[in-house]
C-alpha cells in the first residue's frame, strides 16, 4: 500500500468508527483532493465528507469550535505553505482551549498539512513548516517517513483529544510499503538498525535520506542506527538519548532549514542531558536545508536539500 | 411591555452585571487584582437583552467585554471573582483571568481575547448543532446541493457569535458568515456595536453605515435595534432565534451601544468628548429600563431602591467570598498537567 493510500485507509477506518470523524477541506470530494489523497473517500463516506470554500481561517476555526462540541473533524490544508492561515485558529485556540478552560474543554481536531520540496512548485507551495508550530504549546506534531507509520499514526492522531498536526511529505505519497499489522503510538520514536559507529536521527523524508546514507556508511565500513522521530511533538528524548550514548556519535538530518528546527530542539536535548551529552566522542553534527526559500528551478531546488553523499563524507571525518 | 416577572428579572440581572463591573473596578483601583480588565458599563441592556432571550442549550461565545455575558448566561459571580483573583475556584481554576470565563454547564464557550476569532468558533458549534439534528442524515450531501435550494432543517439549538464593531473588520468574520450562510448553520452574528475599537470610532472604520448592512453580501437577515433598551433587544434576539431554528440559517443582528467606561484600565478616553459621554450617560440602559418598569406600575421606586440594595449586597458579598479564598491556587504540577488533555477528557 502506498503512503497516500495508508493516510486514506487510516481517514476512511477512522470514519468507519466514528461518524463524529469529518474532513474538511477544499477539494477533498469529488476531486480527490490536491493529491489525490481523498481519492474516492466521498464515495465510501458520503457524510463525512466536507468540501469547502477557499477559507483557510474560517473553516479551521469553525472546525475548532466544533471540535469543542464534541466532532473529531480532520483538516485538510491543500499545501502546508498556507499554515500562516490557520495559525490563530490552531495556535491562539486549539492549543490553549484545554488549558484556557481549566480542563473544561478538549480540542481533538486532526490537520493534514502536506508539505515538502522536491516538486518544482516554488517557494510558497514547498515549504516545511513544523517548526514554526514547535513551541505554540498544546499541539502535538507528528511527521511519518513510511505508509506503514502513516496509517497507525493517522489513526493515533484523530483518536487524540488534543489538536495533532499531521505533516506529510508529498515526495513519500508514492512509496509503497506493507502496513504493519501494531499499532504505532504518539510520542514514540523507531529504531532502525543496530549501528554501533553512529546514530542517525531524522523524520519525514530525511529518514530515506538518513537510510540512503546509512547504506553509504556501511560501504565505508561505518555502522549506523537510524532514529526516526515519527512524533516531533512530544520528543522520545528516551529513545533520543539511549540510541546516542549506544553509539556516542549524534548525526541530525533535516529538510527544513536549520533556524530554530525539530533537529536544534533535538541538539539542545541531547547537549542538556549529561549522560547523553558525556558519552559523545566529538560534536553533534547536523545538516539542513539551507537557509533560503526553496527555489523553483530543478536543481537548485536539490541543492537546498541535505542530500546523502555529502553527509556521507562528512560523517568518514569523524572518524 | 414585557410581563412583570421577565421584567424584574431583567433588572436584577442588569443590576448584578452593573454592580459586578462596579466591583471589579474598585477591587483594581485597590490592586486586589492582577492584569486587565474591560469593563461593560452601559452594555447591560445588550448584554441581558441577548441571553435572557436565549433557549436553554443556546450556546454563546461573548467578546472579551465578557463579564455581563457571562454572568446574564447564569454563571456565579462568586467563580468569576475567583477567577479574576486567579484561584482554583475560578471559572477557568484562575488560567483564564478576566478575559477568559468558559463555562460548559451554561453553555458559554468563554471568549477569544483575539478580537473577531470567536466568531469562527460558535460558527463549529452551530455546525455540529446543525449535526446532532440532522442524526443519521447527510450533512455532506447537502453540500453539493446550491446552497439557496437547500430545505431548512430545523434546529433546537443555536448558537451566537458575539462580536464588536471592531471585529466586524476581520476576515474570519467574514469568512464564517459566509460558510453559515452557504451551510445555512444556526448562528445568531451578535454585533455588539458600542462606537468605538479600542480608540477608533467605528464610523471612521466601516466602510458602510451600518455593520448589519454586511448581512445582505451573505444572503441573509440582517437588523439594527437599540441597544440600551433591553425590551428592543430582547424582542429582536426572539424573532431571531425563531428564524434560525426553523431552519434558515444565520442572522445578523446589530445593537447599537455605547461603553461608559474606557477600554480598559488604562484608558484616558482622549478620543471622545465628555459632551458625548454625558449624553450616553442620560440613556442608562438600567435608568430608561427602572423608568419605564415605573411607568408601567410594575414597581415603585422604593421597591425599585430595594431591588438594588439587595443586588449591591449580594454581589458584595460574592466578591468578599472570592477574596477570602483566594490563596488557594493550582499548584505547578496541576498547571502543567492541563496543557494537554488526557485520554479520558471529554469535551
Amino acid at each position: 500500500m502506498t503512503f497516500r493510500e495508508a493516510i486514506r485507509k487510516a481517514m476512511s477506518d477512522e470514519m468507519s468508527a466514528d461518524r463524529n470523524v469529518i474532513l474538511f477541506g477544499e477539494d477533498v470530494g469529488v476531486y480527490g483532493g490536491c493529491f489525490k489523497v481523498t481519492e474516492g473517500l466521498w464515495k465510501e463516506h458520503p457524510d463525512q465528507v466536507i468540501d469547502t470554500p477557499v477559507s483557510e481561517e474560517g473553516f479551521t476555526g469553525m472546525a475548532v469550535g466544533a471540535a469543542m462540541m464534541g466532532l473529531r473533524p480532520i483538516i485538510e490544508i491543500m499545501y502546508a505553505d498556507f499554515y500562516t492561515l490557520i495559525f490563530d485558529p490552531i495556535v491562539n485556540h486549539a492549543a490553549k482551549t484545554h488549558f484556557m478552560s481549566g480542563g473544561q474543554f478538549c480540542c481533538p481536531i486532526t490537520v493534514r498539512l502536506p508539505e515538502g520540496s522536491g516538486t518544482g512548485h516554488g517557494a510558497q507551495h514547498t515549504q516545511s513548516p513544523e517548526a514554526l508550530f514547535m513551541n505554540g504549546t498544546g499541539l502535538k506534531i507528528v511527521a511519518p517517513s513510511n505508509p506503514s507509520d502513516a496509517y497507525h499514526l493517522l489513526r493515533a492522531s484523530i483518536r487524540d483529544n488534543n489538536p495533532v498536526l499531521f505533516f506529510e511529505h508529498k515526495l513519500l505519497y508514492p512509496m509503497d510499503g506493507e502496513i504493519s499489522p501494531e499499532p504505532v503510538e504518539l510520542g514514540k520514536a523507531k529504531v532502525i538498525g543496530n549501528g554501533l559507529d553512529v546514530t542517525i536521527i531524522a523524520y519525514s523524508h530525511a529518514v530515506s535520506t538518513a537510510l540512503e546514507t546509512a547504506e553509504l556508511l556501511h560501504g565505508m565500513g561505518i555502522n549506523a542506527t537510524v532514529v526516526d522521530l515519527r512524533t516531533l511533538n512530544p520528543l522520545d528524548k528516551e529513545t533520543i538519548f539511549k540510541q546516542v550514548r549506544k553509539t556516542g556519535r549524534a548525526v541530525l538530518i533535516q529538510d527544513p532549514n536549520g533556524i530554530g528546527g525539530i533537529e536544534a530542539q533535538v541538539c539542545a536535548s541531547i547537549c542538556q542531558d549529561r549522560e547523553t551529552f558525556s558519552s559523545l566522542k566529538c560534536q553533534v553534527l547536523q545538516f539542513s536545508g539551507k537557509d533560503t526559500p526553496i527555489p523553483f528551478s530543478k536543481d537548485l531546488e536539490r541543492l537546498t536539500i541535505p542530500q546523502a553523499d555529502k553527509i556521507a563524507i562528512e560523517i568518514g571525518k569523524l572518524f | 411591555m414585557i410581563d412583570k416577572n421577565l421584567s424584574i428579572d431583567a433588572l436584577r440581572i442588569m443590576l448584578n452585571s452593573r454592580f459586578f463591573e462596579e466591583k471589579t473596578e474598585e477591587l483594581f483601583k485597590a490592586g486586589l487584582i492582577h492584569g486587565t480588565t474591560h469593563l461593560a458599563n452601559g452594555q447591560e441592556a445588550s448584554q441581558a437583552g441577548l441571553c435572557m432571550a436565549l433557549d436553554d442549550g443556546d450556546w454563546i461565545v461573548p467578546t472579551h467585554r465578557c463579564h455581563g455575558f457571562t454572568l446574564c448566561k447564569g454563571s456565579w459571580p462568586v467563580a468569576m471573582f475567583a477567577e479574576m483573583f486567579g484561584s482554583r475556584q475560578g471559572l477557568a481554576k484562575g488560567l483564564g483571568g478576566s478575559m477568559h470565563m468558559p463555562d460548559k454547564e451554561n453553555c458559554n464557550l468563554g471568549s477569544s481575547a483575539v478580537v473577531g476569532s470567536g466568531v469562527p468558533l460558535a460558527t463549529g458549534i452551530a455546525f455540529y448543532k446543525k449535526f446532532e439534528s440532522l442524526g443519521s442524515a447527510s450533512f455532506a450531501k447537502s453540500t453539493t446541493q446550491n446552497p439557496k435550494e437547500l430545505p431548512p432543517v430545523p434546529v433546537k439549538n443555536l448558537s451566537v457569535a458575539i462580536f464588536g464593531d471592531g471585529a466586524s473588520s476581520r476576515g474570519s468574520v467574514h469568512e464564517s458568515m459566509n460558510l453559515a450562510s452557504i451551510w445555512k448553520l444556526p448562528v445568531l452574528f451578535y454585533c455588539e456595536n458600542n462606537r468605538y475599537g479600542m480608540s477608533a470610532p467605528s464610523d471612521k472604520m466601516i466602510s458602510v453605515d451600518k455593520v448589519s448592512e454586511r448581512a445582505s453580501a451573505y444572503n441573509m437577515p440582517g437588523k439594527v435595534v437599540d441597544g440600551n433598551d433591553f425590551e428592543a433587544v430582547y424582542e429582536a434576539v426572539r424573532e431571531a432565534s425563531a428564524y434560525i431554528k426553523a431552519g434558515n440559517g444565520p442572522y445578523l443582528l446589530e445593537v447599537m451601544t455605547y461603553r461608559f467606561k474606557g477600554h480598559s484600565k488604562s484608558d484616558r478616553r482622549l478620543y471622545r468628548t465628555s459632551d458625548e459621554e454625558q449624553q450616553w450617560l442620560l440613556r442608562d440602559p438600567i435608568i430608561l429600563f427602572e423608568q419605564k418598569m415605573i411607568e408601567n406600575g410594575y414597581a415603585t421606586k422604593e421597591e425599585i431602591d430595594r431591588i438594588e440594595q439587595e443586588c449591591r449586597k449580594g454581589i458584595d458579598l460574592q466578591a468578599e467570598t472570592a477574596l477570602k479564598e483566594s490563596f488557594d491556587k493550582l499548584t505547578e504540577d496541576e498547571v502543567l498537567n492541563l496543557v494537554y488533555a488526557t485520554r479520558e477528557d471529554r469535551s
